[in-house]
């Protein structure tokens, strides 16, 4: 199948040298960082993870939040989704691959990776990150190829297929737990030391993963002659309204028992990022609009009205998309670490070359994804014509 | 040519499955100490008959003794030399084994608003707590921070650190510092009998375990001047149990149940 990727027009191969260069500049700039070491980004003795971790937090929501797709096609048979599910799993394929290429690009001795599997740790929460995020991905390339070939040769695809798509439903949820408990364990750092961290971080990829789903299914329908179909796009909308009210929800429950209970150590990372700390509040505007952004994506996908409106739905999932970005992919991470244990105020903005580098890993994950959505496009056509 | 290419797939395979089954052999011959002579054991160094010797090493700090920064400066500068510490214009990138800060950043969870004068003003002392329940050890996914079991020291390898900096996040006491870039250059004079470290891995105080092991004190114990004093936590006729027998003293974040092993006299 992979020849129908190869396959396409002028703008497409414009599109895919663009994601290369930028690629391309990405690495040239890890080469330097590989060359100086760490220092070339914003990172800190107080603030130790930045923009690579907390991108690689962000991505692993959209990742699980493929399994939206998938869930109430294969087990509550809901037929209209069979047009979809290939493109949820070959999202999180592609949020997969940045994944680890973020986990990579932050590790200060990245050729000493394979120490993680030389002496396994079954105490260290990363390593079963490691186990969970690899199996992810290597299901999700399974089951989306062998789905995807049986639509193209019209026939079911093989019974041994079954037992693995019902794993990867629960290992959805696995993966976005455990990426949680990387930390919502650390007894130190009390901006992460809750128990709904969990429920909040898979609250906030059921909607980030379902509405980037919608918005790449607009495109398709705009593109392309495979139209992935209205009824599906208000379906996704419909658990991307609930998700993310359940995500702020489930934020206001954390926000009532710090403020309430006046735990200073709790209570100081959420001062710092909505209302700044010691006189540092460079996160504070961000904070806000990511608040402003939530609570505009819930009233623009609650409202019948305006759900229905597609134009007005792809508003709100970039509303939704960018307000869960700000929360954790800026906040989040940096907010667990400002004030740091010995409560010294040391900010944390990305650098320059950070920021390439970063580029370039989201343009190799959409180098993937764009090749994927190729061919499984491509049957698509090639099967309705 | 098939018999090479067959001949190289059975050697590939052999060197999965030796890779593999590498921490299985490991186990395999730790858990078989004293049995028999072949195996890892039989590579093992013969311990100095020099070295001191404890359950788990423990610390006080006696902060009365403390009245002014210069107090604490020739202990800072003693771990600083011998153990190759870097000075970095950047302290974003500083290195830190054991430094001072004020009462309310080092104890941050004790703190009182109107504070004796003397504790308000005095320099403490922080350096690795050495925990008796550490949660860096827990973190780190290779084993390269770990707990010494002869003595419960919490030491690094610097050689197996893939510098994910899980146990700086793990850590509540921000004991550990990282090398964002390469720390050489930065040496004001290098000590040959200790190794300097390369960028991208972790670092902390490990309690002076290599002079430990040869029968000296920690080099801060030595230089304190009566401030430190180190010891055994549980032989009852230590010095260190003597002088929590006699003195009342405070940990850093106890509550958080990582049983630090560095004790305040205040």
């Amino acid at each position: 199948m992979l020849e129908l990727a190869l396959k396409g027009s002028k703008k497409y191969f414009g599109w895919i040298i663009a994601l290369l260069v930028l690629v391309g500049i990405g690495f040239g700039f890890y080469l330097h960082q590989l060359d100086y070491g760490l220092g070339i980004t914003g990172m800190s003795r107080d603030v130790s993870w930045g923009f690579y971790i907390a991108q690689f937090t962000f991505l692993v929501g959209v990742a699980a939040g493929g399994v939206m797709v998938v869930t109430p096609y294969y087990l509550h048979d809901y037929k209209a989704f069979g047009r979809v599910t290939i493109l949820g799993e070959f999202l999180a394929i592609a949020a997969i691959t940045m994944c680890l290429l973020f986990i990579m690009a932050d590790l200060g001795q990245p050729m000493r990776m394979f120490n993680v599997l030389l002496y396994p740790t079954p105490t260290s929460v990363l390593f079963w990150d490691m186990i969970v995020l690899n199996g992810y991905l290597f299901l999700n390339i399974v089951i989306g190829w062998n789905v995807l070939e049986a639509e193209r040769n019209n026939v079911h695809y093989p019974m041994w297929l079954k037992p693995l798509i019902y794993l990867s439903i629960p290992w959805a949820v696995g993966i976005h737990t455990v990426t949680a408990f990387l930390y919502c364990g650390l007894p130190g750092r009390g901006f992460w030391l809750t128990a709904i961290l969990a429920p909040r971080f898979l609250a906030s990829a059921f909607a980030a993963g379902p509405s980037l789903l919608i918005l790449l299914c607009l495109f398709i329908r705009k593109f392309t002659k495979f139209d992935p179909g209205k009824e599906q796009i208000q379906s996704l909308a419909k658990i991307v309204a609930y998700a993310i009210c359940l995500n702020v929800f489930f934020f206001l429950c954390e926000v009532f028992v710090v403020f309430y209970s006046q735990i200073p150590e709790h209570m100081l990372h959420l001062k710092y990022l909505f209302m700044g700390l010691h006189g540092k509040a460079s996160l504070v505007p961000w904070m806000w609009t990511s608040m402003i952004l939530m609570v505009l994506g819930i009233i623009l996908l609650v409202n019948p009205a305006t759900r229905k409106n597609e134009n007005i739905l792809a508003l709100a999932c970039v509303t939704v998309f960018v307000g869960t970005w700000i929360d954790k992919g800026l906040g989040m991470i940096s907010g667990g670490f400002v004030p740091s244990p010995m409560e010294h105020v040391t900010e944390y903005a990305p650098t320059p070359p950070e920021l390439m580098i970063t580029f370039g890993v989201y343009a190799a994950g959409f180098l993937v994804l764009t090749l994927l959505y190729k061919m499984a496009i491509s049957v698509k056509e090639e099967v309705r014509s | 040519m098939e018999s090479s290419r067959r001949h190289f797939l059975t050697i590939a395979g052999l060197a999965a499955l030796g890779l593999g089954a590498k921490p299985v052999l490991n186990a395999l011959a730790s858990g078989s100490a004293g049995e028999f002579t072949g195996g890892v054991d039989a590579f093992k160094l013969k311990p100095n008959d020099k070295a001191l010797k404890a359950k788990q090493w423990a610390m006080v700090i006696d902060t009365r003794k403390i009245k002014q920064a210069s107090d604490l400066e020739p202990m800072i500068a003693a771990c600083n030399k011998i153990h190759n510490i870097p000075t970095f214009e950047d302290k974003r990138h500083e290195i830190k084994w054991i430094w001072e800060d004020e009462y309310h950043n080092v104890f941050p969870t004790a703190e009182n608003k109107f504070l004796n004068d003397r504790v308000e003003h005095i320099p403490f002392l922080v350096l690795c707590n050495h925990c008796e329940n550490p949660p860096c050890v827990r973190a780190c996914p290779t084993k390269a921070t770990f707990k010494r079991e002869v003595d419960g020291i919490v030491m690094m390898d610097f050689h197996r650190c893939i510098g994910c900096r899980f146990c700086m996040a793990a850590c509540p006491y921000g004991s550990r510092s990282f090398n964002f870039t390469d720390p050489r250059p930065f040496i004001k004079e290098v000590n040959k009998e200790f190794p300097t470290r390369m960028k991208g891995v972790v670092e902390k105080c490990d309690f002076c375990a290599e002079r430990i092991d040869v029968g000296q004190l920690p080099a801060c114990v030595e230089a304190s001047n009566g401030i430190l004093t180190f010891g055994d936590l549980y032989d009852p006729k230590s010095n260190v149990r003597e002088l929590l027998k006699s003195n009342f003293t405070i940990r850093r974040k106890q509550s958080l149940g990582t049983e630090p092993c560095v004790y305040y006299i205040v």
